[in-house]
């Protein structure tokens, strides 16, 4: 196993070399440059600005620039749009934010949605079965451009409870809403494929006999059916997470969070490059690293599994 | 020589009346309104603003930013007319072409150091330093300072710069040519002072709030990205005791519905009403909801590129097609937020400007509707041989809805086929740049409050003319506008020549449409570029 | 006959009659089991209503989807909603067009979004992920290294230059999906094939000889097609909101045409500034287009579960 996770580690690095240089001509062919702008600028200007950034270089001059200052400098380069700030410093600011109503949003999406699943699964076609269905159906169709303004008019409008938005250090006032937001659209779907999941393997042979031995129904869940019901959750997991950790650019659009998310889905849209590498650099590595966990959570879940 | 002095001491009175002279006390000393004793001002801005280093700065919240914690040479009041800032006055010679600064010794940077007239030299110098690159470098090209084109090109070096500190508190400019409005350029933030020693100090951390060091009313002091931005009273600042707002916040929300709603819930004071929302508004709040009129201007461009369709090179469709937009349907029912009707590219707010008599904006909607219909047959487009195009626009909400509002207008009265495209962003620029399109959207806001920031974008040579339009007596007489007194007559017949050919469609004129609180006090609601200041605005109790 | 083969050659073929058998009566055993699957066949019946809808709809319009009623734009909140009188069923949208006729074309535009999208994302994503695990070792290493990288990849960028290297078309916009909503599926797939290939039943295949290709679609592909199903039914409502994403970045639909996801975002917009019909209406029929995938979705994985016999 350990050879296998440092084998793993090993072929990480190729991935995220690939990564990089896909995204980087991706977004060099995508038009438009970090300087388009409704007035376009003197040619002059344009060219002083360009050479500031080392964009007067051959491609892959600047490419090599950009992996030599990463890996010598750990420096992902200034940002194009927010001319005080470099990659570094915005990744260090937002990651925090996005990774801590990330991560709550996760766990919260994940017990509630699990439990949901079994739940409904375990009490197949009974009041539980339809709550869990109902719930799970709702979280769907609210997505997160409804859910947040339909929050903040609640809580903040009309109840007057919580502030409409930013941070604050994460204090929780500032917390629960994105949080919410967030985790619903997630705990659906969970629930579902958990639900249908269990409700399969309830109906395995290996469960049908442990049940005919006379093992008490709680002991067959816990022991035997838990395990191989939660393989697909798994599967279906790890992106989620990769996702919500990184933000939510509906989160951090509503609620004025600060996070990766807006840092991401902006750098994309205003041509960003060295942000949007930067971000996508820590997406791809986060990728990897929640992949490798997958696939050893595989092998916990059913030790047959072999890689 | 002396002519600037006199409107000078006018303006300065004019500003200690509305802007100076309150105390702590607790009532406004010219109002004698009774001041808040919660001196926060808390503003909505779109999105991240980006920067607050005077020379680098780019976009409008930022430079809001900035002119709070910057002073430069000279400042607006209210109504947009020139009044001293670090300034206390200037001189001019007869040509017009060398300006002369006296700086007050009174202003300090939050440090405690003087303001210098070296410091503007610096600033200035910084600004059209090709290492520096400042987006804004072209601005001080416009302002024709003596070698600044040059220099950004790196034919000459920094020093070459017409910009010399006689003393410490005597700034001189040398122009290359005549400028009558230099003096108002200066109130721009690109040309306010920089801090030297700070900057060489820290490099580009130096606007983070722990380094910045100001010469403005106001001082950083928190900055957290895509949340807030907050700056607070300056001490040192010279002016100081008339100040009355303690504390500005920016909060960085990006869905004005949303903002909307944190405003209702008393999280703002300031926010923009969405398109549509505000006859509602007003009747539900009617001291609140705020309508003035901005130096931009909304419409479509015709390609008359090579690229550009056949039927457009037909004066008489283009002119058909302006005709037959209902602009009152758009302003008074799309937008609905006090927006004026365009006929004219330059807006009617323009200072010095008066809007030439146009035969399209004397007639009636459906005496239009009926010449464009007329136009369009005889250019030999009608149900047999109906024109159809598309039209580009970038993705918005109130963009989309006007596209839409046009083809179904030209569709039901002209029978025109449009195919409409929305592009993201910078695609749409992209496209429209490289005239890949057969009507695009357009609009502009003014750089400086004068005609020709408008019409100088329909110069064939300009880097703006997207719709590629070309007429050689517009840019006669445009090049003739730079240099006359009286350009009123000059910038009629440009006008009238758009409104004959309509290389565009002029559609509307914006306005500043927004919800304040009506404990703001002393909102510059008629400086057209709106500009303001913080230290003029003033929270009244309630 | 029998005699003269091996024990292997013997077993094996049994093994393959057995499958060869038993596979065509799992898809009539399945087609009989989702017909009695009761709250499958109501959902059926409510799409196939939705259809209807989509298609006879436009046959009671008083209004096209692009006519502007000029009577009640700017004044939508007050004369707007809707009524029978003013001939708009369902109200107007914000710019005063009928919301009735737009509706329509949206459901039809967005089911076809939804449904068309999640069967490429899992025909491609099936493939690919029964490929990667039951190949497995350094073939599977690979083809989950791509996966990973295309996952980093900002989708923005992908279809921004979709859009621009192939132009608008609602064709491109299905490519678009595809090409962004296949790799989870394939992950899902994959883990699933990795448990299954261990299983007795397939070691039984593969000892009696059974080619590989065979032990995928014959055994592994059934096992799986559970989970599948589910999760497409799950990607179809996630579809149609992708589809209003790709749409403002300026691939997909465009004005005057019109989507769900593209409506109600629209309405969530205004929900406050008392127009809630906008908003109201495309959710209810988004919502309705959710149960029925819902309960569709649950019905093929009972009937095709290939254990419950």
């Amino acid at each position: 196993m350990i050879a296998y996770i440092i084998r793993r580690l090993l072929a990480a690095i190729p991935t995220i070399l690939v990564l990089i240089v896909a995204s980087f001509f991706l977004m060099r062919f995508a038009p438009g440059g970090p300087f388009t702008s409704e007035r376009p600028l003197p040619p002059q200007v344009l060219a002083n600005i360009e050479a500031r950034y080392g964009l007067d270089q051959p491609l892959w001059k600047q490419l090599y620039d950009y992996l030599f200052n990463i890996i010598f400098h750990f420096d992902f380069g200034p940002s194009f749009k927010f001319k005080d700030r470099d990659v570094n410093d915005i990744i260090a600011q937002g990651f925090p934010i996005s990774f801590t109503y990330g991560a709550l949003s996760f766990l919260v999406a994940t017990v509630v949605g699990v439990s949901l699943g079994i739940a409904a699964a375990i009490r197949h076609n009974t009041w539980v079965d339809y709550f869990a269905v109902g719930l799970g159906i709702a979280a769907q169709a609210l997505p997160n451009f409804i859910m947040g303004p339909i929050l903040i008019l609640t809580f903040t409008l009309w109840l007057g409870l919580l502030p409409g938005g930013g941070w604050h250090g994460g204090q929780w006032q500032y917390l629960i809403m994105p949080v919410i937001a967030l985790s619903t659209s997630y705990m659906g779907s969970i629930a579902r494929i958990t639900r249908s999941s269990m409700l399969e393997v309830l109906n395995s042979n290996f469960i049908r006999t442990a049940h005919a031995k006379g093992l008490p129904t709680r002991t067959v869940i816990w022991r035997h059916a838990l395990k191989p019901t939660l393989l697909p959750v798994v599967s279906y997991l790890g992106p989620v997470f990769v996702y919500v950790l990184t933000g939510s650019v509906f989160v951090d659009m509503y609620f004025s969070t600060g996070g990766l998310g807006q840092a991401y889905g902006g750098s994309a849209l205003s041509r960003d490059y060295a942000v949007l590498l930067g971000v996508t650099i820590l997406y791809g590595i986060l990728t990897v690293a929640v992949n490798l966990l997958t696939d050893l959570a595989y092998a916990w879940f059913d030790p047959k599994i072999r890689f | 020589m002396h002519k600037h002095t006199g409107l000078l001491i006018a303006g300065f009175l004019s500003s200690t009346v509305f802007a100076g002279a309150a105390l702590a006390a607790g009532t406004h000393l010219q109002t004698g309104e009774a001041l808040a004793d919660d001196q926060t001002f808390t503003y909505r801005i779109l999105d991240e603003h980006s920067s607050v280093d005077p020379q680098v700065v780019e976009d409008v919240s930022g430079a809001e930013i900035v002119r709070d914690l910057f002073e430069g040479l000279m400042n607006q009041d209210r109504d947009g007319n020139l009044v001293p800032g670090v300034a206390t006055g200037f001189t001019t010679n007869d040509a017009k072409d060398v300006y002369t600064f006296t700086l007050r010794d009174s202003a300090k940077w939050s440090n405690g150091d003087p303001v210098l007239a070296s410091d503007f030299v610096y600033a200035w110098k910084r600004a059209v330093d090709p290492e520096l690159s400042s987006p804004y470098a072209w601005f001080m090209e416009l302002m024709s300072i003596e070698n600044a084109a040059a220099i950004i090109a790196g034919e000459k070096p920094l020093d070459d710069l017409g910009v010399s500190a006689i003393d410490d508190h005597t700034l001189q400019v040398r122009l290359s040519a005549a400028l009558p409005y230099f003096p108002q350029m200066t109130t721009h933030s690109t040309t306010f002072p920089a801090p030297q020693k700070v900057i060489e100090t820290h490099g580009n951390a130096w606007t983070k709030p722990e380094n910045i060091v100001s010469n403005g009313a106001y001082i950083l002091t928190e900055h957290l990205p895509q949340e807030r931005s907050v700056r607070e009273r300056n001490p040192l600042y010279w002016d100081n005791e008339n100040t009355i707002v303690e504390k500005v916040v920016a909060l960085v929300i990006n869905d004005e519905n949303v903002a909307l709603t944190r405003y209702m819930a008393g999280e703002l004071d300031r926010t923009e009403v969405p398109a549509g929302q505000f006859p509602r508004l007003q009747k539900e709040h009617p001291a609140e909801a705020i309508s003035f009129p901005r130096l931009c201007s909304y419409y479509y461009t015709f390609n008359l590129s090579e690229d550009g369709p056949e039927a457009f090179k037909d004066p008489r469709v283009r002119q058909a097609l302006s005709l037959a937009v209902d602009r009152k349907i758009i302003t008074e029912k799309i937008l609905a937020g006090g927006q004026p009707e365009a006929y004219t590219f330059a807006p009617e707010a323009t200072a010095g400007f008066t809007v030439p008599e146009v035969e399209m904006s004397a007639m009636t909607q459906s005496e239009r509707d009926s010449l464009a219909k007329e136009l369009l047959a005889e250019a030999g487009y009608g149900p047999d041989n109906p024109l159809s195009f598309n039209m580009i626009y970038n993705t918005s909400e109130s963009h989309k809805k006007i596209a839409v509002a046009l083809g179904q207008m030209w569709k039901q009265k002209l029978g025109v086929q449009t195919d409409l495209g929305n592009l993201e962003w910078k695609v749409f620029l992209e496209t429209r740049g490289n005239q890949d399109f057969d009507l695009a959207r357009g609009a502009w806001c003014g750089d400086y409050n004068e005609a020709s920031t408008f019409l100088d974008l329909l110069q064939s040579n300009s880097g703006y003319n997207d719709g590629k339009y070309q007429n050689d007596r517009v840019d006669a007489l445009l090049a003739a506008a730079k240099i006359s007194d009286n350009t009123t007559k000059l910038y009629t017949e440009v006008e009238q020549i758009l409104a004959q050919e309509s290389p565009i469609i002029p559609i509307y004129h914006y306005a500043g449409v927004y919800m304040m609180d009506s404990d703001v006090g002393n909102w510059p609601v008629d400086n057209v570029e709106q500009n303001w200041y913080s230290k003029n605005l003033y929270k009244i109790a309630e | 006959m029998f005699a003269k083969s091996s024990k292997a050659a013997q077993i094996a073929e049994e093994v393959t009659d057995f499958t060869a058998v038993q596979g065509r009566s799992l898809w009539q055993d399945a087609r009989a089991r989702f017909v009695q699957n009761r709250a499958a066949r109501a959902c059926v019946l409510v799409l196939a209503l939705i259809v209807a809808f989509t298609i006879f709809g436009p046959l009671f319009a008083q209004w096209n989807n692009e006519e502007i009623d000029w009577d009640i734009i700017g004044n939508v909140a007050a004369q707007g909603m809707p009524s029978l009188a003013t001939g708009h069923y369902f109200g107007v949208d914000d710019l005063g067009r009928d919301l009735y006729s737009r509706v329509i074309q949206a459901t039809t535009t967005s089911l076809l979004v939804g449904l068309i999208g999640a069967s490429m994302a899992l025909f491609v994503g099936t493939i690919y992920g029964i490929i990667s695990g039951f190949v497995g070792g350094r073939t599977d290493s690979i083809m989950m290294r791509i996966v990973d990288i295309l996952m980093a990849i900002p989708a923005t960028l992908v279809i921004i230059l979709l859009l621009v290297v192939a132009g608008r078309s609602f064709f491109k916009l299905f490519i678009a999906l595809g090409a962004v909503s296949w790799l989870s599926m394939s992950r899902i797939v994959r883990g699933q094939t990795l448990a299954l290939k261990h299983r007795e039943f397939i070691e039984a295949a593969r000892a009696a000889g059974v080619s590989e290709i065979t032990i995928m679609h014959r055994h592994i592909l059934p096992n799986l097609l559970g989970v599948v199903v589910v999760y497409a039914s799950l990607m179809v409502p996630e579809m149609i909101l992708a589809e209003s994403f790709i749409s403002f970045l300026g691939l997909g639909v465009s004005e005057p045409y019109t989507s769900l996801g593209s409506l109600i975002s629209e309405g969530a917009g205004t929900m406050a500034y008392g127009t809630l019909w906008q908003l109201a209406i495309p959710l209810f029929f988004y919502v309705a287009i959710i149960i029925t995938m819902f309960f569709i979705g649950d019905g093929l994985r009972d009937a095709l579960d290939p254990k419950d016999r």
